[in-house]
């Protein structure tokens, strides 16, 4: 149990452990290992910055989808009263156009009584000359009682 | 008991000396010399080796051990020592492997490689480096330079003789004999514990190894097992006590008081 030489004999192996592993062994495994923490660091970071992206993505996409809707529910609103509008519009001119001619029917129909009466109307004088012309014989003068007839014809 | 023909005394002095050379102070313990010599070039060579293809990409199963036991090291430097040096945690990194190395070689065999050795022609061979006073002395006496270099460095004469004068009681002139005292009894336990603290435990462990060997050999496994595995718990440990008092011994003498 004896201290001697092997002491310093210890202490420079020691000494040259120390050396080599200041050297050679650890500057080379911490910068690998602070590499490899800092490329771990970063992709979580970026990990969290795309959750992050995706998050906002989403609520955007919620609201152009929302807003989308209320726009289709407006264009479908505004299309369903302007068809209404057309549909009343074509009601309106419809019954304008048949008003229209009907009126105008009638119109013709009321001509057509009138020339058919006026029609008549000379044929009855004229029946009625030849029937009081019958009846009368000769005695009555067609010419002396035109104005008679006439104002007969006038009157029916 | 593989060596024949010795009584139980001798074979176990034979175990405990060391194969020396030289007489007197310049006497060299050739085992524990070349044994820890052999151990730090396969460990540090091992580590070398690892750090030749390491790479910041995805580590390798040596590169993944290699960089667990540094980022362990590098974690406690971090806790404890808070100034800026390149020394220390490789220094740390050193003591702790190059103790758990040297302690692991406990966990062989009592009798296996003295028997190989005697084959060759060498009498003696304790396998145990850290068993011998010279080689824990020889790390803690350095580790006691250090501390002193780095206390005039970092605090230059003047700050660190006022810190052996003053510290820990005051500047009353009456107390500074007393500070000096204590500080010469710190600074002397520093070292003295280190190495005894190592040597202790791994001589004491060395001992109940080569007292099991003595039973007879279907005796042996029922208390040389619990003892193997519980002597990897010390190894451990006494490997790591050293590291954590050396990094809290240098970081004192970084920080003033």
């Amino acid at each position: 149990m004896n201290i001697n030489a092997t002491l310093l004999g210890q202490a420079i192996t020691f000494a040259i452990l120390i050396w080599f592993t200041m050297k050679f062994v650890w500057p080379p495994l911490l910068q690998a290992m602070e590499e490899r923490a800092k490329t771990i660091a970063d992709g979580l970071a970026a990990a969290e910055r795309g959750k992050h992206d995706l998050e906002l993505a989403a609520k955007r996409s919620a609201e152009i989808i929302h807003q989308a809707k209320e726009k289709a529910g407006e264009i479908i609103a505004s299309g369903e009263k302007r068809a209404s509008e057309i549909i009343e519009e074509a009601k309106a001119n419809a019954k304008a156009e048949g008003d229209r001619i009907l009126a105008g029917a009638k119109a013709e129909i009321d001509q057509e009584v009138f020339r058919a009466k006026e029609h008549l109307r000379t044929q009855v004088s004229a029946v009625a000359l030849a029937g009081a012309g019958k009846i009368l014989g000769r005695e009555i003068d067609a010419k002396a009682h035109n104005d008679l007839l006439d104002k007969l014809v006038a009157e029916i | 008991m593989s060596t024949e023909g010795l009584s139980t005394t001798e074979y176990i002095q034979h175990h405990l000396t060391n194969l020396h050379a030289g007489e007197g102070f310049w006497s060299l313990h050739l085992d524990t010399l070349f044994v820890s010599l052999i151990i730090g070039l396969i460990v540090f060579g091992t580590m070398w080796l690892a750090t030749r293809k390491a790479t910041a990409g995805v580590p390798g199963g040596l590169q993944n051990f290699v960089e667990m036991v540094v980022g362990m090291v590098d974690a406690q430097v971090k806790d404890t020592f808070h100034g800026k040096s390149s020394l220390i945690a490789p220094l740390a990194l050193t003591i702790f492997v190059w103790i758990f190395a040297m302690n692991a070689m406990d966990v062989i065999p009592v009798d296996l490689l003295p028997l190989v050795a005697s084959w060759a022609g060498i009498s003696h061979l304790k396998i145990v480096p850290s068993t011998d006073l010279n080689a824990t002395f020889a790390m803690s006496i350095s580790v006691f330079i250090l501390i002193y270099f780095y206390s005039f460095k970092v605090k230059g004469f003047v700050g660190f003789s006022k810190e052996i004068l003053f510290a820990p009681f005051g500047k009353f002139p009456l107390l500074i004999p007393v500070n000096v005292l204590f500080r010469i009894v710190e600074d002397i336990a520093k070292p003295i514990s280190l190495a005894l603290r190592l040597f202790g435990n791994m001589y004491a462990g060395e001992m109940v190894f080569i007292l099991i060997a003595l039973l007879p050999w279907y005796l042996q496994w029922m208390l040389g097992a619990p003892w193997a595995i519980f002597h990897l718990l010390i190894i451990t440990l006494q490997a790591f006590v050293f590291m954590m008092l050396t990094i809290v011994y240098l970081s004192m003498a970084h920080e003033s008081h």
